[in-house]
């Protein structure tokens, strides 16, 4: 099929920035939608232009490098996905593609379609773990037993691969729902509850400092979220954000 | 030089502890004066980098993605191996060793895997204090599932997302030491090439993959948790940024590289459907616990299931080829990964590959939907003999083990694999050759070593199913920190390392004249140009079946296309951005030199063994007729190269391998 695409394009992260047409032929509904980018970027380095500059890395839906925002959808018009993992036959023949970055204030533009999204790590340093000591002299893992329940839950949680587009999708730019999963994975689990006052409270400070917005419950990073990372995970985050600023 | 694998005395069983004991140990004063360069931040490089900062060290950690959570481990899918013997089915430190001996087809280092089977059970302990969500039964205790080429279910998983549980494990380790200081993190950086100083690796050179700056970084000690080279075959399960570049710079500078041919060629990935193709998807092993791999029979029905006139869940039992239970009984769909890939190109190259390029095999579920949904409605009480309602059921169970991997497939093939066989065929994945290390992980440079998937020690010529995870964690979270200490106790009075000096001033100019070469080339092909050429000489002269001829001509083949790029390679852009084309060129110039040494390295080792097949080493005769036949009068070795200019100069070194513990015998499976 035969394709229009305006792509996002700025030089760097002090580059105003601007959308630019591009035409791509022959792409095959078998492609990714990356590997159709690659096509277009094959194309720019024989004609000596610059190519686009997109996150991407492992291309199977894990590591969660890969962040477009498709005609105006984090990851594009399919669900349950990555954009590595988004298919060409999802478009069809004649089709213009609008492609942009994910857009927040706490993930600026570095060029093109890549974003800073350190913001993300520095929550995650602020409590982001169980403070035990990797030494190895823990007790036998099965010396604590974890409802089957819960510890589902808890892997749903972390099944979140930190790619922002949550944060993307939300009005407010909200980073609720990455931070939600992360502290619930924490709270669900025996390990996690010994320190969860201090974690919830420390990762909260750092979402706010890096200026994510709030949360007004409208959903949309849930519908977009790869993982399927469930609301309920920003639900309990308040519940323990709030009986932490109790116990505190 | 001699290599001197600094095994210790004494029985197997006690070497480590007593190793423990004697060690040179840094006081917590003295260790917060040295510094510790980590460079790649996945399951290897992050947990050591999360322990030796916490044992008080500075570390800088390097990353080329925008996270250490992003780091190939990740994709990482069916689990880690442990010898717990949660389910008394007869494990043991001793049975973990031994399979791992065995499955690496007698060619690895005894001591070292024994090692690494000792800390395994201490892996999950402490994977599990740290909260990794593993899966669990009913009375919250762990599960656990079978992978190939064990007779035990040692395999502990979450989900299919074990690699990404765990390495979010350690990079929670790491956040903690980043929050306190103890490790300063440099993401989107890439190491270039490393400094040496007095013959000791104290430094390395990196680009800000943003803005292009090179900068000097020096420490007491270097260490390398960069994985695997399986991109050198251009397709590979491996991530697209996936690269050799840090191993191999080690390699010039002095570090042998171990066994390059030792290459996984995994038999459950999804097949190539195109030219556009830009990498390979893994379906996991755990898969092969449930799912019956098969091709038809007859050639006519082959023929009626490509032509579409025919469904493959049509075709009667007694027309299918159960292939691998054919030939391998006592094992079954769960021999190792060598053996089932190439019984896989066995059958395709004999006709019965089941897709249009003939090149497919399939993966079916459903004995194992009928069995579980059968299970499911007893326990509920349901009737066992509605085929519906058991499908149904039977569709569950399987959702629940392997929900991501089906989604995975169906959103690439756009076929429901529930409801119709997977197709699969194998790809490369990953790569048991590595830098040569010693028992202490250290390389040929002193204070320079190699952690994880990048160095060549445990796996030998074949890695069973859920032993890279035990592996690099296993280095990191649990060897390293002893053995880096012993050789640091010697760094206490050094003090800082100048990168103010003529030895980073070299080294830091060589990369920069590499780096204006390749802007400045003005050629008339893009980088991927090269790097599919290169890739298509590996898999078709360097891949799953070997000989003198395939193996001679791609030596000079990989060699002309090496001086091709040189001449004709196109960069565009420059260095004082983000350039990925650049940062891509710098990758595939160091594949286009392993591969030659890879492809010298096939040649030299005239036998079959694990993942190197040599179609001139077969057995001929007897029960194991067509079966890959070592030769351990000649070749127990570990084939070590010395670089001495170009890759045809490489210096073979050889590393006896001795097997005290564990008697030689020809691996069977049948």
């Amino acid at each position: 099929m035969n394709l229009t695409l305006k792509i996002w394009r700025q030089k760097n992260a002090s580059d105003k920035g601007k959308m630019v047409d591009y035409k791509v032929n022959d792409i095959s509904p078998d492609m990714s939608f990356l590997e159709m980018l690659d096509v277009l970027n094959e194309q720019l380095v024989n004609k000596d232009e610059s190519p686009i500059a997109f996150d991407h890395d492992c291309r199977e839906g894990i590591c969660g490098m890969c962040s477009l925002y498709i005609n105006g959808e984090a990851h594009g018009p399919d669900r349950g996905i990555t954009t590595c993992q988004l298919h060409m036959r999802m478009f069809k023949d004649g089709d213009t593609i609008t492609i942009e970055p994910f857009r927040a204030t706490a993930f600026p533009v570095i060029k093109d379609l890549i974003v800073d999204r350190t913001s993300f790590d520095r929550i995650q340093h602020a409590g982001g773990f169980i403070s035990v000591n990797t030494s190895g002299n823990t007790i036998d893992a099965n010396s604590i037993p974890v409802n089957k329940h819960d510890a589902d839950k808890a892997f749903e949680a972390a099944t979140c691969i930190g790619c922002g587009a949550c944060v993307a999708s939300c009005k407010n730019s909200s980073a609720m729902l990455f931070v939600g999963a992360k502290v619930s994975q924490f709270a669900l689990l025996p390990q996690g509850k010994v320190e969860a006052t201090d974690r919830v409270l420390n990762m909260v400070r750092q979402m706010d400092e890096e200026g994510f917005g709030n949360c007004t419950n409208t959903g949309a990073c849930e519908v977009e979220c790869p993982k399927g990372i469930s609301l309920e995970n920003i639900a309990r985050m308040n519940r323990e954000y709030l009986s932490a600023t109790l116990k505190g | 030089m001699a290599l001197d694998s600094k095994i210790p005395k004494g029985p197997i069983k006690d070497k480590w502890t007593d190793y423990k004991n004697h060690i040179n140990l840094v006081n917590p004063a003295n260790k917060r004066n040295i510094d510790v360069i980590i460079v790649g931040t996945g399951l290897a490089g992050g947990s050591a980098a999360a322990t030796l900062a916490e044992l008080g060290y500075n570390v800088k950690a390097f990353c080329f993605q925008d996270s250490p959570r992003r780091a190939h481990s990740i994709a990482a899918q069916g689990g880690i191996n442990a010898a717990k013997n949660y389910q008394g089915d007869g494990d043991s430190t001793y049975r973990l060793f031994y399979d791992t001996v065995k499955g690496g087809d007698y060619r690895s280092r005894e001591a070292n895997v024994y090692r690494l089977a000792e800390v395994s059970a201490n892996i999950i302990d402490q994977c599990v204090a740290q909260g990794v969500p593993f899966a669990r039964e009913y009375g919250g205790l762990l599960d656990n599932r079978s992978f190939g080429g064990v007779l035990v279910s040692r395999t502990f998983y979450a989900a299919g997302q074990t690699g990404q549980q765990l390495l979010l494990g350690a990079y929670s380790a790491m956040n903690r030491q980043i929050g306190r200081g103890k490790i300063k993190m440099y993401n989107r950086h890439e190491m270039l090439d490393i400094v040496k100083i007095d013959g000791k690796a104290r430094g390395i050179i990196t680009r800000n993959l943003i803005t292009g700056e090179i900068e000097r970084h020096s420490a007491h000690a270097v260490v390398l948790g960069t994985g695997g080279y399986g991109n050198v075959f251009f397709l590979s399960t491996n991530a697209m940024g996936s690269n050799v570049t840090a191993a191999w710079k080690a390699h010039k500078r002095g570090a042998f590289f171990a066994n390059p041919c030792y290459t996984q060629i995994h038999p459950t990935c999804i097949p190539v459907s195109g030219d556009h193709q830009s990498k390979l998807t893994l379906m996991s092993e755990s898969l092969r616990n449930d799912g019956r791999i098969w091709v038809p029979k007859h050639k006519k029905d082959v023929e009626a299931i490509k032509a579409g006139t025919l469904k493959p869940k049509d075709l009667a039992e007694e027309d299918r080829d159960y292939y691998l239970e054919r030939r391998y009984p006592a094992f079954g769909n769960l021999v190792p990964r060598d053996v089932a890939s190439r019984a896989a190109k066995e059958r395709c190259d004999a006709g019965y590959g089941v897709n249009a390029t003939g090149e497919a095999v399939f993966l079916d579920f459903a004995s194992a939907i009928e069995r579980y949904g059968k299970e499911t409605a007893h326990v509920r009480g349901l009737d066992e003999n509605d085929a519906a309602l058991v499908k149904k059921l039977g569709q569950e169970v399987i959702k629940n083990k392997y929900g991501n991997l089906f989604q995975m497939y169906e959103k690439i093939v756009d076929q429901d694999p529930y409801n119709t066989p997977m197709m699969i065929y194998p790809a490369v994945h990953y790569t048991m050759g590595g830098i040569w290390v010693d028992y202490n992980l250290m390389t040929t440079v002193p204070g320079l070593y190699c952690i994880g998937e990048a160095n060549f020690s445990d796996h030998g010529a074949n890695r069973l199913g859920a032993s890279a995870l035990m592996q690099g964690l296993a280095d990191g979270y649990f060897v390293l920190p002893y053995t880096i200490g012993d050789y640091l106790s010697n760094d206490i009075r050094t003090g800082p390392i100048s990168t103010d000096t003529k030895e980073f001033e070299e080294v830091e100019a060589e990369v920069r004249k590499n780096i204006d070469h390749l802007i400045n080339n003005n050629g008339s092909h893009s980088v991927d140009y090269f790097h599919k050429k290169l890739g298509k000489i590996m898999w078709n002269k360097v891949g799953m079946a070997r000989n003198v001829k395939g193996l001679t001509e791609a030596i000079s083949e990989i060699k002309a296309l090496r001086e091709e790029f040189w001449k004709d390679v196109k960069v565009p852009g420059t260095n004082e951005e983000y350039n990925e084309e650049l940062a891509k060129a710098g990758r595939v110039a160091d594949f286009l030199e392993l591969g030659e040494l890879f492809a010298k390295d096939a040649l030299n080792r005239e036998e079959s063994c694990g993942g190197h097949f040599r179609e001139d080493s077969v057995e001929l005769d007897g029960e194991q007729k067509g079966e890959a036949k070592r030769d351990d009068e000649n070749f127990a070795y570990v084939a070590a190269w010395e670089y001495k200019g170009e890759p045809s100069d490489a210096v073979l070194h050889k590393e006896q391998l001795e097997f005290k513990d564990i008697e030689l015998k020809q691996r069977s499976y049948k």
